[in-house]
């Protein structure tokens, strides 16, 4: 990973949840959602985080947010502790780091009207003198989302999806955070729409100097938008790095699998194949060794019984032992 | 030449809107050869899925089927009567859904639903049906298929889901299967599984499929023949080669230059100004004349005809018959 301190690193990161049964609500056993996962993002860049559904990449995003509480490791922006802090001095950092969800349904109050639910945030960090000055501060917003600042008074339901995306879009750019993640943020959209999202988004960046945290399943928006790829298998991060190497020269057979599986658009281009096998194990019960081992086209008498480490790959990593250095050893 | 397995002629299905009804499907009209593949393929709203349910009749009250005619294996399913049309559903033609959920019973194992979809069609004992269920699991790779028979739904992942509901629909033999995004819910792992399964499944059994769904990549894999539908109204039509490699409708021109692809980096994605009209707001002539990017000031008022293009390749499109009238 690079070596100037990046806008966010996570080190570690683990989040359980408990399974509860019975009548006292005892606690059997534990979820691990995201199992000692580190990342970083650098200011300004993108890192996407893939992985398909219960890997735990949704749990990252909202940890990073401190949304739902890490039960270890270590969280940094901008070289503060994060996860040291009180409320009170939290606070300060969530206007720095803001998420956009892949509902904006769901995350737009359908009572609230739009200029309000932009300048809610502003009102909470002191943004703006008054309520005439954040008024003006949200249609430059709007415009700036390329929608109709005249239409600020709407309620959300008067929007469509892609609109209402935009909204909240808006709604976070309100408190001038500089990191946004955006947790399947087109993922809900028609493909002409979501083609207007992403090239919103990778102007802004462009503009604002924003860093992205891209938590999506869809490899063709990853290879659209990411400097840096993660790949997250049940709860752990099983290959890194750029995004050029990863599409070009993926060394994790869970990797590999993902991209074969992915359907091109191109007619000469046919015969998508299922190289990993059967389903996603339960988070509740990974399985021994290699998590991935079950499904991996190339497993090997060494995968059920040890756990490989992240070995250095072509400036990334990659938790595979055929990405082992022959001279063991030198691994981080 | 023999009857198509499935003619469409002119649909039209409509659901109110406002003070009167506004047609989600607007006179549609293809067909589809025996053991043939044919994806109609558009985005949310464009009456793709809606044009599926007209198909056995299911379209959900307040939707109604207004005109048109639709023959499946040589019989008009529009006049059928109620009694009639239980038989061409499942014999003649299947479907299945984007959720699996929304199809199976909850407190009914797996195994028991699909023995009574044969036992309902065919007189056979219990034990019969188990037998021909089990060897229809195995026949959609189920793995375990004796012990799945008596699982619950909930106790089984999406991709075995799907699954069984495709052993249930190709429980007897249809000659037409109407697949409605049948993988947009899986995972792209268990999509690639799933789409090998029917790639196989349509070979060994030679049944027609008519593909719904949004992914023109899913579409690649599958379909022989593709439709393209925007705001109830297919604007072209060809092989799967002439539709993703040559197409001449600017919609669908701007639908794949607008798909993030694995292969290339850096240009912008092509946009697609504007969303779908409402159908209340819908332009007389060309319906995609608010977002098109080389509209000539007839197109929004004189509905466009076919132009064809090759064999088998037309374009509904203004431009594209002055293009080639030149």
């Amino acid at each position: 990973m690079s070596a100037a301190a990046p806008l966010l690193r996570a080190e570690g990161l683990r989040v359980w949840f408990p399974i509860r049964k019975g009548l006292l609500q005892r606690t059997v056993g534990w979820v691990r959602a995201v199992d000692g996962i580190d990342l970083d993002v650098p200011a300004g860049r993108t890192l996407a985080l893939v992985g398909e559904s219960g890997c735990g990449k949704s749990t990252v995003g909202r940890s990073l947010l401190r949304l739902v509480e890490p039960r270890e490791g270590r969280l940094w922006f901008e070289g503060v502790d994060l996860l040291g802090l009180d409320a009170p001095a939290m606070h300060v950092y969530r206007r720095a780091m803001q998420i956009v969800f892949q509902d904006p349904q769901g995350s737009l109050d359908p009572r609230m009207r739009v200029r309000d639910a932009i300048a809610e945030g502003m009102q909470s960090f002191g943004i703006g003198a008054n309520e005439a000055e954040r008024s003006e501060r949200v249609a430059a917003l709007l415009a700036r989302v390329q929608l109709d600042p005249a239409q600020m008074w709407r309620y959300p339901h008067e929007f469509s999806g892609g609109q209402r995306q935009r909204i909240c879009i808006a709604r976070a750019l309100a408190v001038e955070p500089r990191l946004l993640i955006c947790d399947e943020a087109t993922s809900a959209l028609d493909v002409s729409i979501q083609a207007q999202i992403l090239n919103l988004l990778r102007d802004l960046q462009a503009e604002l100097g924003l860093a992205y945290l891209f938590i999506t399943h869809d490899l063709g928006v990853v290879r659209y938008l990411a400097d840096r790829v993660a790949v997250m298998y049940l709860g752990q991060i099983v290959e890194e790095g750029e995004t050029e190497r990863i599409f070009g020269d993926p060394r994790h057979p869970y990797t590999r699998g993902l991209l074969a599986a992915v359907p091109s658009v191109d007619p000469n281009r046919r015969g998508v194949r299922a190289h990993v096998r059967g389903d996603v194990p339960s988070p509740a019960h990974p399985p021994s060794g290699c998590r991935f081992h079950p499904r991996c086209p190339e497993v090997f008498e060494r995968c059920p019984r040890e756990e490989p480490r992240l070995y250095p790959v072509g400036g990334g990593v990659s938790r595979c032992f055929l990405s082992e250095p022959a001279e063991s050893g030198g691994t981080r | 030449m023999s009857e198509p397995v499935l003619r469409v002629h002119e649909l039209v299905t409509s659901f109110p809107a406002g003070r009167g009804r506004a047609a989600a499907v607007d006179g549609v009209s293809f067909q589809l050869a025996e053991g043939e593949v044919l994806a109609l393929v558009g985005e949310s709203g464009c009456g793709k899925s809606v044009t599926a349910l007209s198909l056995l009749r299911l379209v959900p009250k307040p939707g109604r089927i207004e005109s048109g005619s639709i023959r499946i294996a040589g019989r008009e399913v529009l006049t059928l009567h109620v009694s009639e049309l239980r038989s061409v559903r499942g014999k003649e033609a299947a479907m299945i859904f984007q959720e699996p959920m929304t199809s199976l019973s909850p407190v009914l194992t797996v195994g028991a639903q699909v023995a009574e979809a044969l036992r309902l069609h065919e007189p056979m004992s219990a034990a019969q049906a188990r037998r021909r269920s089990v060897a229809l699991f195995e026949q959609v790779r189920i793995p375990d298929p004796d012990a799945r028979f008596d699982s619950f739904p909930h106790q089984l992942s999406g991709g075995l889901k799907q699954r069984v509901m495709i052993a249930m629909a190709l429980a007897l033999k249809p000659r037409l299967l109407v697949a409605d995004e049948p993988t947009t819910a899986l995972d792209v792992t268990i999509q690639a599984q799933i789409l090998e399964l029917l790639r196989d499944l349509q070979r060994e059994l030679g049944t027609a499929i008519l593909l719904i769904t949004h992914d023109l990549g899913v579409v690649n894999e599958l379909a022989d023949r593709i439709a393209v539908m925007y705001a109830g109204r297919l604007v072209e039509e060809g092989t799967r080669v002439q539709v993703l490699g040559e197409a001449r409708h600017p919609y669908t021109q701007g639908l794949l230059r607008a798909v993030p692809s694995l292969g290339r980096r850096g240009e912008r994605l092509a946009e697609i100004p504007g969303v779908v009209p409402r159908p209340s707001e819908r332009p007389p002539g060309c319906r995609f004349a608010t977002r098109c990017p080389v509209r000539l000031p007839r197109c929004a008022s004189d509905p466009p005809g076919d132009t064809p293009l090759a064999p088998g390749h037309v374009a509904r499109c203004h431009v594209v018959a002055q293009e080639l009238a030149r």
